[in-house]
């Protein structure tokens, strides 16, 4: 709960303000009837993905070679695929992927990436210059392609590919963390802290990066789509999940060919992706606007 | 500040070559290879020396002479390969820039004008939507729209201005989801100074308020944003490519990809991230002919230190 508070000693009386400071956020949050629609679909993803062989009616590699390529009927509500798998039990696994890819690569990008943004905004000087100077080589290679060129050299596979994206969204994090902490330095409570001779790492850690959540979880939620998204496109060439591990880019990937007769091979893996992204896009900005109070009624 | 940003890249792509798996001699000479031979080619490429020798060679020979060595699978020359399928990746990302400006500006304009109405909410919702869409699959989706169902595009090559249509709108609609947020958001802000204010009360035509007095104090913002989508429409550009059977650079690098061939794939990341850098070069240009005070901030550091704009 100290998410959102204030930082400061601990003692009475600031959980009774933390208690109503989280009503408000959530108060405001869930006006947004985007968030709750966000919200709700993101509840569906998980429970699909921690209860997936519950779920699908099939297994993901479970081939009918007598009922390949069926269009959506009542026995394969999404169709089958060239194998006769069922694209319904695939696009439900696929959805164990996204969902650790996503929450996994957001992990790395913000603990290494907010680690040097903090260091660097904080101590300023010649540590500032060298990690910045680092952060204007690497965003200068579109995010796309950086993860395609670190996939490429890791290899192909679940965990190369959650690294890639992950590494290639580092300097997009200790840019905004570094922003964050630049600010947030100069105030007062800062200098109030180091007058009663706080140590730096305490400074910086128990009061500067504590008032930079509120940025991290918003760029955090966003950054999930993120990693799907490339996660799905690493795959779609051929980087990512191999066949037959169901991942939605890989399942565009393998329905692209039959797009001229059987398009709904590419329909479904593609709505999955763009439904989950809404959604983590609806809470992102409503996280925005909930907890930067600045930015409301834009 | 191009320069040290151009060394960097290569050397972050070198980086990523010299920690790719696999001896590439090995790899070049095929499995009947016999230990000698793979280390005599070992010798001959300089795969021995020390890590700092061999980016020293590599960094020389890819600016002095615009040398990346050779594929592992056909031994042409990687440049080679790359300058024959570059300018088709680069001729697609320019137009998919050039149709996101030319749209997404003024809806966003006219989304921040007309903010909450039901034209605005419209816009947001689909700009949401479009945000979402995986380029490669809004590619998938135009063709099979335009081209297997109604037959307007065709849906693949990339020669005739016909078949640039569906390449370019597949490319161009995420980015230009985030060009009309920035507007829209950039609009808003500016339309609220007390200056757009007298401007109304000074009886100033709607028009050349919009557009002179709001548009070019919002425009720094928007040229931010479309300098980085172009970062965004070259690798959009290099997934769609193969969707769309685009001799470009995504091909390029999804067949090096295939074949196991890093070198063509690691290049082709320089090129674009070279080929991005020139293009941000020039955004920070652009600011000095939007805004005046960039400009004068320029001229007091007299052109020896960069500062750096506000972004």
């Amino acid at each position: 709960m100290s998410l959102f508070s204030t930082p400061g000693p601990a003692g009475v009386g600031e959980d009774c303000a933390d208690d109503s400071r989280l009503r408000d956020f959530a108060a405001v949050f869930f006006r947004n009837r985007m968030a709750k629609a966000g919200i709700f679909i993101l509840a569906v993803l998980i429970v699909s993905a921690v209860f997936a062989p519950l779920i699908a009616p099939y297994e993901y590699d479970e081939q009918d070679l007598l009922a390949t390529l069926e269009w959506p009927s009542r026995e394969h509500i999404f169709g089958t695929d060239e194998f006769g798998r069922d694209i319904f039990s695939r696009v439900v696994y696929a959805s164990r992927i996204s969902v650790m890819v996503g929450i996994v690569s957001v992990t790395i990008g913000i603990f290494f990436g907010g680690l040097l943004g903090a260091a660097a905004g904080f101590y300023g000087g010649a540590a500032d210059d060298v990690v910045m100077r680092c952060i204007d080589v690497l965003l200068a290679i579109p995010a796309i392609l950086f993860a395609i060129a670190i996939a490429a050299s890791l290899g192909p596979g679940l965990f190369n590919m959650v690294l890639a994206v992950g590494i290639s969204s580092i300097p997009y994090y200790a840019r905004i963390l570094r922003g964050s902490v630049l600010s947030i330095r100069e105030q007062e409570f800062i200098e109030a802290s180091r007058a009663v001779g706080s140590s730096n790492i305490r400074i910086l850690f128990r009061h500067v990066i504590p008032n930079c959540l509120a940025p991290i979880i918003v760029q955090g939620t966003l950054g999930v789509a993120d990693g799907i998204l490339y996660a799905a496109a690493l795959s779609f060439i051929g980087l990512g999940i191999q066949p037959p591990t169901p991942e939605w880019g890989g399942m565009l990937s393998g329905g692209r060919s039959f797009i001229r007769d059987y398009s709904y091979m590419t329909l479904f893996p593609g709505l999955a992706i763009v439904i989950t992204i809404l959604a983590l896009n609806f809470v992102g900005d409503a996280l925005r606007d909930a907890l930067d109070p600045k930015l409301r009624d834009r | 500040m191009l320069i040290p940003v151009l060394v960097g890249v290569a050397f972050v792509i070198f980086v990523l070559l010299y920690l790719t798996p696999g001896d590439p001699a090995r790899i070049i000479l095929g499995t009947q290879s016999t230990p000698e031979t793979v280390k005599a080619l070992r010798a001959e490429m300089g795969l021995d020396d020390p890590f700092i020798v061999q980016f020293g060679r590599y960094l020389f020979n890819v600016f002095f002479r615009g040398d990346l060595g050779r594929t592992y699978v056909t031994k042409t020359l990687v440049t080679d390969e790359i300058m024959s399928a570059f300018p088709q990746t680069l001729k697609l990302a320019f137009w998919s820039v050039l149709l996101l400006s030319a749209v997404g500006i003024p809806v966003g304009i006219v989304s921040a004008i007309k903010q909450y109405s039901l034209l605005d909410n419209a816009v947001m919702l689909l700009a949401m939507i479009a945000t979402a869409m995986p380029v490669f699959w809004l590619g998938l989706l135009l063709i099979l729209l335009f081209s297997v169902h109604l037959g307007w595009f065709p849906s693949s090559g990339f020669d005739t201005p016909m078949s640039m249509v569906l390449p370019c709108v597949a490319v161009a609609t995420p980015s230009m989801a985030v060009v009309v947020r920035m507007t829209r958001s950039s609009m808003l802000e500016v339309i609220r100074q007390d200056y757009i204010r007298t401007a109304r009360a000074k009886g100033q035509k709607e028009s050349v308020i919009i557009l002179r007095h709001a548009l070019i104090n919002a425009l720094i913002p928007i040229i931010t944003i479309i300098g980085l989508q172009f970062g965004v429409a070259l690798g959009g550009a290099v997934l769609t490519e193969s969707v769309f059977s685009i001799h470009g650079l995504g091909r390029l690098m999804v067949d090096g990809i295939k074949m196991r061939d890093y070198p063509l794939v690691q290049g082709g990341v320089l090129y674009t991230a070279f080929a991005f850098s020139v293009v941000n070069l020039f955004v920070d240009i652009l600011y000095a002919y939007v805004d005046p005070r960039i400009k004068a901030q320029y001229q007091r550091a007299g052109g020896t230190k960069r500062t750096a704009p506000s972004r």
